[in-house]
């Protein structure tokens, strides 16, 4: 069996209908476990009081907002070189889903700056590629909207994302490639040194699998949606012909 | 409820703001959803009955 049987829309859908309900499960359990833990159960931080609580939002949805646009890359490569639709509209349907994660990343990141750095915001390098990023997002979805024809539509939103790309990147690494700015760099860490405290890692890694968990949900239900978008309008527009 | 100290506001507002923007997105997406797929089963139900 290979994968490239789910670029069938009817294989895709059936398999979509068989995991979401675990999808749905599993992200909800990991993530009320892993917030109510770390909201009720975690001790504060000597340094930073009782905002290392907001650890268990931004780090996984900043984490989530860039990967998710790493998947609308892996979708939008697929579409230009196989021109397979479901990967298109998986990448159409993961986008407001980043923009979320994404929104949740600056609002939290700014609630924290605040009492931490005595800013909201800093032109900082990550924090304004992060900013970038969430308006390279607000242009793709933009650009789906504004294009009647599918396909056409799909190729050129597949372009911005391979341009957006750099600003995903840079959203990630920006702390190491200048090491300058406010925000301080990998909360999580293979050093143990520069890793989060044990206290905190282990409702955290919880709250990152529920964002991973709830993205994948998501954009599993939202490609199915945008499937029957489609077939819709194809069934309309034969009826049209008919008539 | 823990004692958040001085920094209540912020924690409890950063976790306001995020939940109802993650229900926003699971709400929405499941309302349209749902609209999609009745949309879809009507035409397809008149598809059928007009042949």
């Amino acid at each position: 069996m290979s994968l490239w049987e789910y670029a069938n829309p009817v294989k895709f859908l059936r398999l979509s209908e068989r995991v979401l309900p675990w999808l749905w499960g599993l992200s909800a359990v990991c993530l009320v476990v892993g917030l109510v833990w770390g909201f009720f159960f975690t001790p504060d931080d000597f340094r930073q009081g009782s905002t290392v609580k907001i650890i268990y939002l931004h780090v996984p949805s900043a984490l989530m907002a860039i990967n998710a646009w790493f998947m609308m890359l892996v979708a939008s490569l697929i579409w230009i070189v196989r021109r397979h639709h479901v990967s298109a509209l998986a990448a159409r349907a993961a986008a407001p889903v980043g923009v979320v994660m994404t929104l949740i990343a600056l609002f939290t990141g700014a609630i924290w700056g605040q009492p931490m750095w005595g800013t909201w915001w800093a032109w900082d390098p990550r924090l304004t590629s992060f900013l970038i990023l969430f308006l390279f997002y607000l242009g793709y979805i933009a650009l789906w909207e504004a294009i009647e024809d599918p396909d056409t539509a799909a190729d050129l939103t597949s372009i911005l994302c391979l341009v957006g790309t750099v600003f995903a990147v840079l959203s990630r690494y920006a702390v190491n490639f200048w090491n300058q700015g406010l925000h301080q760099g990998a909360s999580l860490s293979l050093d143990k040194e520069e890793n989060v405290a044990d206290v905190f890692y282990q409702p955290l890694l919880l709250c990152i699998a529920g964002f991973v968990l709830l993205f994948f949900a998501l954009v599993l239900y939202r490609t199915g949606t945008e499937i029957r978008v489609r077939r819709t309008r194809a069934l309309i527009a034969r009826e049209g012909k008919l008539a | 409820m823990p004692d958040l100290g001085k920094y209540a506001d912020a924690v409890l507002s950063a976790y306001a703001v995020s939940i109802v923007l993650l229900v926003a997105i699971v709400g929405l997406s499941l309302w349209r959803g749902a609209r999609v797929r009745a949309d879809m089963r009507a035409v397809e139900e008149r598809t059928r009955r007009d042949g």
